[in-house]
C-alpha cells in the first residue's frame, strides 16, 4: 500500500479551510455540537418515515423565511390590508410565489406534522421515556392550526373576514370563558380595526417564537432520548445482534422500540 | 452505587381501567352540552369519581413508606478538603450567604420582573374589554320609512374605524303605538356564529338611497323579506320578527334600542332576544343584554354564561 503524502499547496488549502472552523470550535464548541447532532447513532433500521419530523421542520422554516419577507410589503390595516395583498401578488418582483409558497406552505406544514404525528403514532414512539416529547408536538400542533386561524384574516377578503368572525363566535360559545376569549380575540366588543392588528401580532411574532422555542425543546428530546426503531425491527427485538460501538455515549438513552432498553 | 436514568428503573404506574371510566365521564359531559344539563352532572360525577380513583391508583407508590435512610453523619470538609476552613454546622447555620443571596436575587428578579410584567399584560388584555358599547347612529328622517315597509340600512358604527365599522339593520316602521313611533330594528348577525343574515324576498339594490343628510351618509335599500331572513353560512333562517325557525341558531336575532330625535330616527345599543311574541308593534320582546352569538340567553343553558362579558 502506497504511502499517500499531501501536496504542499494541498496542504496549504486545508489549513486556510479548516482554521476559522477551529476558531469557532475553539471558542464556542459549536462545531462539534453540529457533528454531534450530524452524526450521532440512529438504529440502522430507519426508514424514510422517521424524515417526517425534519419536513416538518422544513416546512415551518419556509414559512418563517416567506413569513418575514411578506411582512416587508404587507400592512395592517383594515383599508388597505387587501391592496397590499394585490400589490404583492401583482406587482412586486415575484410576490405571487412567495405569497404562494406561504399560503400553500401552510396546508404543508400542517399535513407533514399530521403524517409526522401519525408515524410516531403507529411505531409506538410516543411511549415512555418519550412522553413529553408527544405532549410538546401535540403543543406545536396546535400552535401550527393557530398560525392558520390567525393567518386566513390576514388578506382581508370576504372569506378570511367571514371565517374569522365565526371562528371568534365558536370561541365565544364555550360555557363560562368563551365570551372573553372572543372579546380577547376581537380587542374588543366589536370586530374593528383593532382586530386586524391583533391577529398579525399574533401571527408573526407571538406564534411564531412560541413554536420556535419547542421546536427547540423537541429537537433537544429527540437528541437526548435518540430515535426509535421500527415496531418489525429485528434488531430492538433482539434477533440481530449489533456490535456496540465502542466510542461509548455514556448518558445517552437508547432504548429500543418497545422499551425493552437494550 | 444505583445507576441513575430513566431507562434502569422505569416508573410507570401499572396498567388501569379507571382512566376509560374517567374518558367516558367527559364524553357523557360534553354529549349533556348538547342535550341536557343533567347529563352534564351526570357525566361529571363520574368523570369526577373515575379520576380521583385514578389519581388514587397513581399515588399508591407515592405514598408507600419510605425507608429509612441513615443521615449523613461525616463532618464537612474530610480528605481532599484541606483547605477549606472547617465550619461547624452551627455557624453554617449561622452565616447562610449563599442562601441569603439566592433569595435576593430570586426575590428582586421578581419583584422587576412582576412590575414589569403586570402593566404589559394589563396593556394587553384590558382594552379588549372597555368599550363605550355601540355610539348611536342616526339613519334618516321618520318619513324615509313608510308604514309596514322593510329598509335595509347601512350605516358606519365607528367613522374614524372606515369601512370595518359598517353595520347593517332591517328597519320596519310599525305605524303609531301610544301616540309613539314603533320600529321594528332587527341586527343582520346572525344568532348563530355571526354572519350576516339576508332577507328571503325580493331587494331592489337600484332604489338604494344614500342619505347624506346624515353623517356619516347611511344607505337605504327597500326589500320584501316575505320570508323572513336566512344566513348563508350555515343555514339558519328567521320570521319577518327575527324569531328562528330553522337551523342552527340558539336565540332570535339581535336588535337595536332607537329613539325619535328631531323626527329622525337614531339607532344606539344592540341588545340580545330571547324570543318574540306577537308582531309589529304588538311584539313582546324579551329582551336581554348583548352577548356573544351562538350563546344562549334563556333556558337551562344560560348558566353557561353566567357574566356577560363588559361592552
Amino acid at each position: 500500500m502506497a504511502v499517500r503524502t499531501k501536496s504542499a499547496r494541498r496542504r496549504q488549502i486545508e489549513a486556510a479551510v479548516l482554521y476559522p472552523i477551529d476558531w469557532l470550535e475553539e471558542r464556542s464548541g459549536l462545531v462539534g455540537g453540529v457533528k454531534y447532532f450530524l452524526f450521532r447513532k440512529v438504529p440502522g433500521d430507519v426508514s424514510w418515515a422517521q424524515t417526517l419530523g425534519s419536513a416538518s421542520l422544513t416546512a415551518f422554516i419556509v414559512q418563517a423565511v416567506t413569513g418575514v419577507i411578506l411582512a416587508m410589503y404587507y400592512t395592517p390595516h383594515p383599508d388597505t390590508a387587501y391592496e397590499s395583498i394585490q400589490y404583492i401578488t401583482n406587482d412586486v418582483t415575484l410576490g405571487w410565489l412567495v405569497r404562494g409558497m406561504h399560503r400553500w406552505g401552510a396546508s404543508v406544514f400542517i399535513i407533514l406534522m399530521f403524517l409526522h404525528m401519525a408515524r410516531v403514532f403507529l411505531f409506538g414512539a410516543y411511549k415512555y421515556p418519550r412522553e413529553l416529547n408527544w405532549i410538546i408536538g401535540a403543543t406545536i400542533l396546535i400552535l401550527g392550526m393557530f398560525e392558520g386561524l390567525t393567518g386566513y384574516l390576514l388578506p382581508y377578503d370576504q372569506t378570511g373576514y367571514w371565517a374569522t368572525i365565526v371562528a371568534v363566535n365558536i370561541n365565544g360559545t364555550a360555557p363560562f370563558l368563551g365570551p372573553f376569549i372572543a372579546q380577547f380575540l376581537t380587542g374588543g366588543a366589536e370586530f374593528g380595526q383593532d382586530t386586524l392588528a391583533r391577529f398579525y401580532s399574533l401571527h408573526m411574532l407571538v406564534a411564531p417564537a412560541a413554536i420556535a422555542g419547542l421546536i427547540l425543546l423537541h429537537l433537544y428530546l429527540v437528541i437526548r432520548l435518540g430515535v426509535t426503531s421500527p415496531p418489525w425491527s429485528k434488531e430492538a427485538a433482539g434477533e440481530v445482534v449489533v456490535e456496540p460501538s465502542g466510542d461509548g455515549r455514556a448518558g445517552l438513552v437508547r432504548p429500543g422500540a418497545r422499551g425493552t432498553g437494550k | 452505587m444505583e445507576p441513575h436514568g430513566p431507562e434502569q428503573k422505569p416508573h410507570v404506574p401499572a396498567p388501569s381501567l379507571w382512566p376509560v371510566g374517567f374518558a367516558v365521564g367527559v364524553a357523557i359531559l360534553l354529549t349533556g352540552l348538547v342535550v341536557d344539563w343533567w347529563i352534564v352532572l351526570l357525566g361529571a360525577i363520574l368523570a369526577v369519581a373515575f379520576g380521583f380513583l385514578w389519581v388514587r391508583d397513581i399515588g399508591v407508590e407515592a405514598r408507600a413508606p419510605v425507608d429509612e435512610i441513615e443521615p449523613e453523619t461525616r463532618p464537612p470538609g474530610g480528605p481532599g478538603a484541606a483547605a477549606m476552613p472547617v465550619m461547624t454546622a452551627v455557624e453554617i447555620e449561622r452565616f447562610p450567604r449563599s442562601k441569603f443571596l439566592e433569595a435576593s436575587t430570586l426575590g428582586l428578579g421578581g419583584l422587576i420582573g412582576g412590575l414589569v410584567t403586570v402593566p404589559v399584560l394589563g396593556f394587553a388584555v384590558l382594552p379588549a374589554f372597555q368599550s363605550a358599547g355601540d355610539p348611536e347612529a342616526d339613519v334618516g328622517p321618520l318619513d324615509a320609512f313608510p308604514e309596514g315597509e322593510w329598509r335595509i340600512v347601512t350605516f358606519l358604527e365607528r367613522p374614524e374605524q372606515g369601512e370595518v365599522s359598517r353595520r347593517t339593520a332591517y328597519v320596519r316602521y310599525n305605524g303609531m303605538l301610544d301616540g309613539q313611533p314603533s320600529f321594528t330594528t332587527i341586527s343582520n348577525n346572525c344568532a348563530h356564529l355571526g354572519c350576516p343574515v339576508q332577507p328571503s324576498g325580493p331587494v331592489q339594490d337600484d332604489q338604494a338611497v344614500v342619505d347624506d343628510t346624515s353623517e356619516p351618509p347611511v344607505t337605504r335599500i327597500p326589500a320584501q323579506p316575505a320570508g323572513g331572513f336566512a344566513c348563508p353560512c350555515h343555514g339558519g333562517a328567521y320570521d319577518t320578527e327575527g324569531n328562528r325557525t330553522a337551523g342552527p341558531p340558539v336565540r332570535a336575532l339581535d336588535r337595536f334600542e332607537y329613539s325619535i330625535r328631531n323626527n329622525r330616527l337614531v339607532l344606539g345599543q344592540r341588545y340580545s332576544v330571547g324570543e318574540v311574541r306577537g308582531q309589529g308593534k304588538d311584539a313582546i320582546i324579551v329582551k336581554y343584554g348583548k352577548m356573544t352569538p351562538g350563546v344562549h340567553v334563556d333556558g337551562p343553558e344560560q348558566i353557561l354564561y353566567p357574566i356577560e362579558a363588559p361592552q
